[in-house]
């Protein structure tokens, strides 16, 4: 499968389950679960040899996630609808308040118009809905130059440089 | 006024490429209709009855000459000569083609203007006294802090897609002339004990569906801290405010469930891990952004003109009109004339691309090229000398622009309903004409004096209809056109909802009712009593028998005969 990532396109070899049922054995590789999933199976989850990830919606309070934080090489956010905005909010905290360092990837509704709010709230990866032409989306990173507030993305407030 | 830097028109110009290309892939079947609304809506872009309508943002209502100009040259050559000026002190054109809406923004982004976020779940234009600037009872200027709110919110990328709309108002003033209560938030620039300034804090006011007044959620905020506790308190509410109903999404009802003490605490809390990080406020950035808004370079000897009162002594129609429509000034010799936009024959706030390009010149010539627009769907010019009062009201009186009924029964706020608006229930500007051929008579609207009558066309209540003296709401019962009154509401310092007078009246005798309630007051007033003081004063019922007299005999004879 191909995401952008870091602002281009690139392979990408990372497992997503949405729903995992009880008896079900997951295969080896890095892996995203859900996180409800993680609250539950830490301790086998701890023992793979492979890389993890979960993943957020909306309704997860990222202060619960945040207390795992250090076992997560990615955290995926959820995105719904591409009008439901909450996952902008999750990544600001992880990011400036938990100070996450892994990969931060937006999943679901992902489209090109919305990529730039998303990489300014310190998502840095995006797996555009499937319909979506991901060599057009990369144009959304460079459409507005100028960011007029200081964001999850490390930019100064515009006024820094008046 | 505030001028572009070359990141602020950047900004701008970049916007309107970015919109261009979405409303190519739109027009190309790349985008659908789902993912093409919220795109155009976050730049003012509606698809209305007859047409897209598009509202350009006019911050804090203020305009300069040339601004004013594009924006008769816009309504010139996209629409069809005319604009309509909005409660929220915004330019709506009712006409343009979606095609053409890049070309229309590049031409405003040529004079520093732009439609960005002037709708959708963002936050929104942001409103302001209009007398902000030159009023006397103004602890501070509001509209620099106006600019570094706009400033901060635009492209803002955690609050562009908020469960709902967003909408700031700002005061500097001791009488809040901009509603500051009914919006989700309200900022009043006061002074505190130590002498400092800064902002009293008001949560979750808000008209629509379910009209609240915004709550104190803290008493005195230190300006650099202005940005930091804005984003803490919109961060609590995109993470929290309901987003399974857009009729409960609106902050007023996260803070209503949360309660106001618990929410300020849930601020508070966010507040404290981000107060002192990049959001900061520099004062070196208030400082310049201030400067801007610097006072112009007023004529000293202004006030020893004598023609002003020669005029005012010899011409009652001119009188009249100084009386109704030309407010003080805290310069002496200066005054702020009010611009009727409510001529009896026009629809309530519209204005043509005649009287823009006039009204353009006559800034030009007497007001330091400025022109303010008003949450009442007015403009003001700020700063007129007292000698040229009768020349420029001679102009005005000649563009149909002098209609001597500020604050009066006919300076109706009136949002654009069936006739344009794809939401409403029912027509407003046939209402506006219907009361204003029932009460043509100059003396008896001075007699009457100061009402303020608010209609919307829908319960979203863009016509502010909760806080008019007298409210009126359209209905739609079985498809006919109804109208539901209320009366006593106010969105000054004395807020208050309006009280519902009772069912539906038809859509015909809405000004006769209107007459109905206007002779109760005038039967019951005591000296100079406004209507708002007497219905205050006698309560509702006096009303509601004049209006529903069968009804209430019958309830009577029902009462009486259980007894
Ligand atoms: S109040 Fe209703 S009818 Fe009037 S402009 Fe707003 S949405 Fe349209």
């Amino acid at each position: 499968m191909q995401i952008i990532k870091d602002k281009k396109i690139v392979d990408d070899n990372w497992q997503r389950f949405v729903e995992i049922t009880a008896d079900e054995i997951l295969p080896t590789g890095d892996i995203i679960v859900p996180f409800a999933y993680w609250l539950d199976n830490k301790k086998v989850l701890l023992q793979r040899d492979s890389r993890l990830g979960v993943c957020i919606d909306g309704d997860d309070e990222t202060e619960e996630v945040a207390k795992d934080i250090e076992h997560f090489d990615l955290i995926a956010l959820d995105f719904p609808a591409f009008t439901d905005g909450r996952a902008y909010s999750h990544a600001c905290l992880l990011r400036e308040r938990y100070h996450f360092q892994g990969e931060l990837r937006a999943v679901g509704d992902v489209l090109r118009d919305q990529l730039f709010y998303m990489q300014r709230c310190g998502i840095d990866s995006f797996q555009l809905r499937e319909d979506k032409d991901m060599e057009d989306a990369l144009n959304a990173f460079t459409e507005i130059s100028v960011k007029y507030q200081s964001a999850a993305d490390g930019a100064e407030p515009v006024y820094k440089y008046r | 006024m505030y001028q572009y830097d070359k990141y602020d028109q950047k900004i701008v110009d970049e916007r309107v490429e970015q919109f261009r290309d979405q409303t190519r892939r739109y027009l190309a079947g790349e985008l659908s209709e789902d993912e093409f609304r919220p795109l155009r809506l976050m730049n003012g872009l509606y698809i209305q009855t007859h047409a897209p309508m598009l509202r350009v943002d006019i911050p804090y209502g203020l305009l300069s000459s040339r601004q004013l100009r594009m924006l008769a040259h816009i309504s010139r050559k996209y629409d069809k000569c005319y604009g309509h000026i909005s409660t929220r002190q915004n330019i709506q054109y009712n006409w343009p083609k979606l095609e053409t809406v890049p070309d229309i923004l590049a031409d405003l982004a040529s004079v520093q203007m732009h439609a960005i976020q002037s709708s959708g779940n963002c936050i929104r234009n942001i409103t302001s006294d209009q007398f902000a600037g030159v009023a006397e009872d103004e602890v501070e200027d509001p509209r620099p802090y106006c600019e570094i709110l706009r400033q901060w919110s635009t492209f803002h990328p955690e609050f562009a897609y908020l469960p709902r709309k967003f909408k700031f108002a700002v005061s500097g003033a001791t009488h809040d002339r901009a509603a500051v209560q009914v919006h989700d938030i309200g900022l009043y620039l006061v002074r505190n004990e130590a002498g400092e300034v800064g902002f009293k804090v008001l949560v979750g006011g808000g008209l629509g569906r379910t009209p609240v007044i915004g709550k104190v959620i803290r008493e005195f905020l230190e300006k650099k801290h202005m940005l930091s506790y804005m984003e803490a308190i919109l961060r609590v509410y995109n993470r929290f405010g309901r987003r399974d109903n857009i009729y409960k999404a609106r902050i007023k009802i996260l803070v209503n469930a949360t309660g106001i003490e618990k929410f300020a605490e849930m601020v508070e809390a966010e507040w404290s891990y981000i107060k002192d990080s990049a959001l900061l406020l520099d004062q070196k950035e208030i400082d310049r952004v201030r400067a801007q808004f610097a006072p112009p370079e007023y004529d000293k000897d202004a006030a020893a003109d004598s023609t002003f009162d020669d005029h005012l002594a010899s011409n009652q129609a001119f009188a009249a009109w100084v009386d109704r429509n030309v407010k003080t000034h805290k310069v002496s010799g200066y005054r702020a004339v009010v611009v009727s936009l409510k001529a009896p024959t026009i629809a309530p706030g519209d204005v043509t691309d005649v009287q823009m390009d006039r009204l353009a010149d006559l800034i030009d010539e007497y007001s330091f090229s400025e022109i303010v627009t008003t949450h009442d769907q007015n403009f003001i010019m700020p700063h007129v000398k007292q000698a040229d009062l009768f020349p420029l009201w001679e102009s005005l009186v000649e563009q149909d622009l002098a209609t001597p009924n500020i604050g009066l029964l006919t300076d109706i706020i009136c949002c654009p309903g069936l006739d344009f608006c794809s939401l409403a229930n029912a027509g407003s500007i046939p209402i506006a004409k219907q009361i204003n051929e029932k009460f043509n008579d100059m003396d008896y609207l001075h007699d009457i004096g100061d009402i303020k009558i608010k209609m919307s066309g829908c319960m979203n209540a863009c016509g502010h209809h909760h806080v008019g003296h007298i409210g009126i709401l359209g209905v739609d019962k079985k498809g006919v056109e109804f109208y539901q009154l209320t009366l006593g509401g106010s969105a000054e310092n004395d807020v208050s909802l309006g009280d519902r007078l009772g069912r539906g009246i038809e859509k015909e005798k809405v000004a006769d009712t209107i007459g109905q309630l206007l002779d109760v007051y005038v039967e019951q007033r005591e000296e100079q009593e406004s209507f708002l003081e007497t219905y205050r004063r006698i309560g509702i019922e006096p009303f509601k028998e004049r209006v529903y007299p069968k009804k209430n005999l019958e309830e009577k004879v029902v009462a009486s005969a259980n007894y």
